[in-house]
């Protein structure tokens, strides 16, 4: 199988993981800014979205695209409560840092 | 090599790209309008998967309602980014770490022969409508989670306005009630002015 052929399955899936790679890391390096956070969780579902229509497509089945469709519904109102959670935070704490948010601890 | 080929490795690369500015932007703003490239590029990936539908989906909803929102935030917040970015690196070699390994996992699952190897997309008919073939399974198959999603979303509008909602004790606001109870003594008085006379 040479590289330079017209994209496989697998091309797709292997870009999908990149992705996903990517924003765990980014995870873990902005572990302390909220809105990092968010921004690479909706990297990762991209990702996840990208496998599912990759599928779907060199599968021939439309149920992926179903998936995809609902994956975006929860992800968009997931980050708008937790965008307004950010701003309520900001209001209350004067900060989004990670590290503050200990009230919690006991 | 196809031209398919040639576009699938040009949007591979910008994607990548923009997925690794997005965690390594020093400015969140640029982080956002970043991810804003990595959506159009996304959807660029989906038109040639065949998913025309969620392409233009993700770009009027990704592109143009979430990244919006999220750039508001950022410019509504008056944070001190730059102390938010204090242990970038020394967060580094663990994050690097964890992230080629997943990635090592993951290819080797993907590349490792359990996958059935699939080098084409199933043919579909240039005459084919991918919004109406969506709407159709949306619409019978998928009708009850079709209508939970619409729950979540009325569930996420109400949650994002009962949270952010401040009632402002001395903005100037009208009573209905108070409007229509309203008589005409309480508003017009009819004084007595003795008229004066004229000083010829």
């Amino acid at each position: 199988m040479s590289i330079l052929t017209a994209p496989t399955l697998s091309h797709y899936l292997v870009l999908g993981a990149i992705l996903f790679a990517i924003s765990m890391a980014g995870i873990f390096l902005n572990r302390r800014n909220v809105i990092i956070l968010l921004m690479a969780i909706e990297l990762m579902l991209l990702a996840v979205n990208l496998n599912f229509i990759a599928f779907a497509s060199y599968l021939g089945d439309m149920a992926g695209q179903v998936f995809v469709f609902f994956i975006l519904t929860v992800a968009a109102a997931e980050s708008a409560i937790g965008l307004a959670i950010l701003v309520l935070l900001f209001r209350n704490v004067g900060s989004i840092d990670v590290e503050d948010l200990d009230h919690l601890k006991g | 090599m196809t031209v398919q080929g040639i576009l699938f490795y040009v949007f591979a690369a910008i994607i990548v790209f923009a997925a690794l500015r997005v965690v390594t932007a020093r400015n969140p703003v640029h982080s956002a309008l970043w991810l804003v490239l990595a959506f159009f590029t996304a959807a660029a990936h989906w038109l040639m998967l065949g998913a025309e539908f969620l392409a233009i989906v993700l770009v009027l909803v990704y592109v143009g309602a979430v990244m919006v929102l999220f750039l508001f935030v950022i410019m509504m917040l008056d944070v001190n980014f730059e102390h938010l970015r204090k242990g970038f690196r020394s967060y580094l070699p663990v994050g690097a770490t964890v992230g080629v390994l997943v990635l090592i996992v993951m290819v080797l699952v993907v590349l490792g022969g359990y996958l059935k190897p699939v080098a084409a997309p199933v043919a579909v008919p240039a005459t084919a409508e991918n919004t109406k073939a969506l709407g159709l399974l949306l619409y019978t198959d998928y009708v009850y989670p079709f209508e939970i999603a619409a729950v979540i979303l009325l569930v996420a509008i109400i949650a994002a306005i009962v949270l952010t909602h401040r009632t402002r004790k001395q903005t100037k606001h009208q009573d209905p009630s108070e409007q229509v109870k309203v008589r005409a003594r309480d508003r017009l008085r009819v004084l007595s002015i003795p008229s004066e006379k004229r000083e010829s």
